[in-house]
């Protein structure tokens, strides 16, 4: 019987806590990419190789060592329909590629959801650790740690001259993917925000929308995460995405300062403006929802409106997601009905809080 | 056509779902094909790391003597997984741990190319990992070997050599 704790509410317990500079960073995450020795990668793998992957690694969270890091369940892709996993993709507790692709695959949850371990995704394992707020390092500790608990229970494919290695070319070496999503309005607004991005670029990280599709960025949500896993010790790669994110929180915030000193007026009326759409509209699609509530989040971050708390705002990102709504009006809507469930959850969650 | 999910915009995303030989069409606007999380083709969704990565696969090849290295790479297969390196160009993603070992000639450019490094330095498991700990250990007693020279403190200078020749013995050793 799978469980199904995971894909009830919206927002995971770990992002209740309070992080560093959570006004601009919203979450930090740390992916760590391994596989066993001697067993091809998922892509070749046949049935029997993985399920043989999946008995090896999932008999690892009974043990006494990980469970003095909490407790776990696992969830098997088989055994879950697709509407649960796409509200797993919503909440980043999986990858898209492991909802559609990996019959026998699998995750493991700890209780917060704060950290998410992958069986048989494009590695045989990948473990991914999420902090609120601004917590790059903290989730690097915390993943080496499970990673170590991992290591003393089986082989794990590594070459002395390449490091982990992994499925795909990009990952191999320390197989750390590192990112945090920030919330970046003013450099939005002020058109800043192509300068930034392509500069950093230019220093080995990537930067991509959130709940968004190429350069465009719903919300002004955007990711940041390192691209180079080979030839830097992984305290290089945290501490290069550290002072980078650190840089573009100052730039970020001088830009919320320059509009508030600048246009104080026409500020605070587009964030009323949207606080009284999200509260009275009776139709939203998600792009405008995306808009509004980052509109809404900056005018609290701001002291404009005292609106609801930051860890509402966080469940209404991923309350308004399509799959998640599905879940919570049950029928399978079609667009329409969806944009007046969508205005509706809004109009609702915003009178409460 | 208008979009068969809302009715309203114009279809602009024509495509054909083959599930188990069943064909069905579909007949999408952008912004329902998006809310459904249709792939679009052509569009950032579809354009995955891999394709952009057989790319810089293929510029190897081609930058060679062409005929040369493509009989080469059609030819180069690795023993364990059976993946051929032109079967590796397309997907970009390697079949198992061993296409390192067999495709190792290839992989420096693209290592370059993608990371800019070719070698590990980070994290090491301290199972089967252990001879390249040691390793690293002895590069860092040589730096500090040169210091202390460069300072005259022989002494100490006399105790790291020491060090390094034990640790090297028990590398050889193993």
């Amino acid at each position: 019987m799978p469980n199904l704790r995971f894909t009830e509410k919206a927002l995971s317990d770990w992002m209740r806590g309070q992080g560093n500079d959570s006004d601009i960073v919203i979450s930090s995450r740390v992916r760590v990419a391994r596989n066993l020795q001697h067993l091809p990668f998922p892509l070749l793998a046949n049935p029997e190789q993985l399920e043989e992957v999946l008995e090896r690694l999932t008999d690892i969270p009974n043990q006494e060592e990980l469970q003095s890091l909490g407790t776990f369940y696992m969830i098997k892709m088989n055994e879950i329909d697709s509407l649960d996993k796409k509200v797993l993709v919503e909440k980043h507790l999986i990858s898209p590629n492991l909802a559609s692709e990996s019959p026998n695959g699998a995750v493991i949850l700890n209780e917060d959801e704060s950290v998410s371990i992958m069986i048989n995704e494009e590695d045989h394992l990948r473990i991914q650790c999420l902090y609120p707020g601004f917590q790059v390092r903290d989730a690097w500790d915390r993943a080496t740690s499970i990673d170590d608990v991992f290591e003393n229970h089986v082989d794990y494919a590594f070459d002395d001259r390449r490091g982990y290695l992994t499925s795909c070319p990009t990952n191999v070496g320390t197989g750390l993917r590192a990112s945090v999503m920030m919330h970046l309005p003013a450099l939005v607004m002020t058109q800043q925000i192509n300068r930034i991005l392509s500069a950093v670029s230019q220093v080995g990280l990537t930067v991509r929308g959130i709940y968004g599709e190429g350069s465009e960025a719903l919300g002004n949500l955007f990711q940041i995460s390192n691209q180079i896993t080979l030839g830097q010790t992984e305290n290089e790669i945290i501490d290069n995405l550290h002072s980078v994110v650190l840089q573009m929180i100052e730039h970020e915030k001088n830009a919320r300062q320059h509009l508030l000193d600048e246009s104080r007026v026409r500020m605070t009326d587009r964030v009323k403006r949207s606080y009284g759409i999200l509260s009275y509209a009776e139709v939203m699609d998600s792009k405008e929802a995306a808009q509004r509530l980052s509109d809404l989040r900056l005018g609290i971050d701001l002291g404009i409106i005292e609106g609801p708390s930051i860890a509402v705002m966080n469940e209404l990102n991923v309350m308004t997601q399509p799959g998640f709504l599905q879940k919570t009006y049950g029928h399978d809507s079609n667009v329409e009905d969806r944009d007046m469930c969508r205005a509706k959850l809004i109009r609702e969650t915003l009178a409460i809080s | 056509m208008l979009c068969q999910e809302c009715g309203k915009r114009p279809a602009t995303l024509h495509f054909t779902k083959i599930v188990n030989g069943e064909k069905t069409e579909f007949h999408f606007c952008e912004s329902c094909a998006r809310e459904k999380g249709e792939m679009i083709p052509g569009t950032s969704g579809g354009f995955s790391i891999h394709s952009l990565l057989s790319g810089l696969l293929d510029i190897e090849t081609m930058g060679k003597n062409a005929t040369g290295a493509t009989k080469a790479s059609q030819t180069l297969r690795c023993e364990e997984c059976g993946m051929t390196y032109s079967q590796f160009s397309k997907i970009g993603r390697f079949g198992c741990s061993s296409c390192y070992k067999y495709f190792d000639d290839r992989l420096d450019p693209l290592f370059k190319r993608v990371h800019g490094s070719l070698v590990h330095v980070g994290k090491v498991p301290k199972r089967g990992g252990g001879r390249i700990q040691v390793k690293r250990k002895i590069d860092d007693l040589k730096q500090e070997l040169q210091q202390r020279i460069q300072q005259e403190e022989f002494e100490e200078a006399a105790e790291l050599r020491d060090q390094i020749r034990n640790l090297e013995k028990e590398i050889s050793g193993q």
